[in-house]
């Protein structure tokens, strides 16, 4: 970045520091971190979509989209985090890889499976050997955003089943009694009234979310938690700049950067639940009403 | 005309693509001299240097990937990539998953290293999962404590854990060199494994015959002995 960056070893003290900071690879930690930010902003929305289809599914009236909506929270809820992340991506990978097989080269007559070898033709691979080496890391990311959907999916359909139930009775017999529909009676009073019932709970999963990041790691996808390992190993003279075991001082970086992503999520969600609560019959909501009265 | 300019420029691109067939070199990129990452963060080391040459050498284009040391075999024959080249030794067990160009790193010892030269090499020792040298502790009666990376078998000598360390001789030289006295060598140099080769998956036999042609050559020509001399020292083993 600097000129005077060109020859490391005769740099010292804080000149030697800002080339340090500014060499490719820790650049490439600094933008670790937007991996991780975007994982988070993409994950939790679709995360959320999958909760509220699961959570609808198991108060569905049809038995098989109950039996599947109870099937998906109960499964994927009842099994370790990390042998999902294991699993869900390269379960994913493969069958993809195999159906793309199916289709793309019918005349192949060599099994998939030779051995321990998952073998399909160069056609079918996914994504193709050929593509730059950044397709495979958005590949990856994008394996890693399915299984980490997945997972909390459950755990917000469970959240949100729970605060459906939450929500008085009274007021949606009174919606029937008004002549609405059931599906009017979902979107005009249930679905309205549970997400206050369901923050606390979904403000609970956003946390566990944010601390399980570093899962992507597994996944293969370079993580903050990779470089800072990566960057804070001892480095010998063979590398530019030199440096001994660092690697508390990178975990220490870490470490503020989860606090202060906790710190302001609470921030947000505290004022999304005093919006929610507006106007509800809680007990938080009818003090707020006093209080404004 | 200008589409017809355009389409045969497109197909000249596809047919040059088409030609150089893509291969993705699999690597742990943390085990230097033989890979590391360095400070532009790209993989470098005596096996970038001898890989890019025997790419270039078999005529097909290489790209190199990182991947954990645990996972590296289930990852090449899932197909993540096509080659390991990461220090991996040469042993009958490996060879019974995947198949081996022959070595391109001649059979060099493996040593212990630790904090003083009498330390006990039948004691707590570190080694690095799913190497040679974990497979000869855990045979030997010591003490096995095993860990993911090569940095955090060496910290956990330093943190008094364990006694001593387990690994390649030519990986541990840079600590010993660099540590002002702190690291020192410990017991007896070992002999292991067949020397330091490509895997590749059973079923690739063409590509894996092409990068065997390629070492012969550079056996042949001492270009081998010359970057072995380069990147691991004056007094490194050679062919």
């Amino acid at each position: 970045m600097f000129a005077d960056c060109a020859d490391p070893k005769s740099l010292e003290g804080l000149v030697w520091f800002l080339c340090y900071l500014t060499t490719g690879k820790q650049v490439l930690f600094y933008w670790s971190f937007l991996t991780v930010l975007t994982l988070m902003a993409i994950t939790a929305p679709i995360a959320l979509g999958f909760g509220f289809g699961g959570a609808l599914a198991t108060r569905s009236h049809i038995a098989p989209l109950r039996w599947l909506g109870m099937g998906y929270t109960s499964m994927v809820r009842g099994v370790p985090d990390i042998v999902f992340f294991l699993f869900v991506p390269v379960a994913l990978d493969q069958g993809l890889e195999w159906i793309r097989h199916k289709t793309l080269c019918p005349d192949w007559t060599e099994p998939v499976r030779q051995g321990a070898d998952f073998v399909v033709c160069a056609a079918a691979k996914l994504p193709l050997s050929s593509s730059p080496q950044s397709v495979h890391q958005v590949y990856g990311f994008v394996l890693a955003v399915v299984a980490f959907s997945i997972v909390f999916g459950a755990f917000a359909a469970n959240v949100l089943a729970g605060a459906m139930q939450a929500v008085p009775h009274a007021q949606l017999e009174t919606a029937e009694a008004y002549g609405m529909s059931r599906r009017q009676v979902s979107r005009r009073i249930l679905i309205p009234q549970m997400w206050v019932y369901a923050l606390p709970g979904l403000s609970n999963l956003w946390m566990i979310l944010i601390k399980a990041t570093p899962l992507l790691f597994l996944l293969g996808v370079s993580d903050i938690v990779y470089w800072a390992r990566e960057l804070g190993a001892r480095k010998s003279q063979i590398y530019d700049f030199p440096h001994p075991d660092w690697r508390l001082w990178y975990f220490l970086v870490l470490l503020v950067f989860y606090l202060a992503m906790t710190r302001v999520s609470e921030v947000v969600l505290r004022r999304v639940t005093r919006r929610l609560t507006r106007g509800q019959a809680t007990m938080a909501g009818e003090a707020m009403r006093k209080a404004g009265a | 005309m200008k589409k017809l300019a355009l389409m045969t420029a497109v197909l000249a691109l596809a047919a040059g693509m088409a030609t150089a067939q893509t291969v993705r070199m699999g690597t742990e990129g943390a085990y230097p001299p033989y890979n590391f990452i360095n400070d532009k963060g790209e993989v470098d080391g005596y096996e970038r240097e001898l890989g890019d040459k025997l790419c270039a050498m078999a005529g097909v284009t290489c790209e190199w990937v990182t991947t954990d040391w645990d996972s590296i075999i289930p990852n090449l024959l899932s197909g993540n990539y096509d080659t390991i080249i990461a220090g991996m030794s040469i042993t009958p067990e490996r060879g019974e998953v995947v198949d081996f160009t022959q070595n391109y790193i001649p059979p060099a010892g493996s040593s212990y290293m630790a904090l003083k030269a009498d330390a006990n090499t039948m004691g707590r020792i570190s080694v690095q999962v799913g190497t040679i040298q974990a497979d000869y502790i855990a045979s030997s009666g010591a003490t096995l404590l095993e860990f993911a990376t090569l940095d955090d078998t060496v910290a956990a000598v330093k943190n008094g854990e364990a006694d001593a360390v387990f690994a390649d001789r030519d990986a541990l030289l840079p600590f010993v060199e660099e540590s002002k006295g702190e690291f020192v060598w410990a017991g007896d140099e070992v002999q292991l494994g067949g020397g330091v080769g490509m895997a590749l998956r059973k079923t690739d036999t063409e590509l894996r015959a092409k990068f065997d042609a390629a070492i012969s050559t550079l056996k042949a020509d001492g270009t081998i002995n010359a970057m072995i001399k380069k990147w691991f020292g004056d007094e490194a083993v050679v062919f």
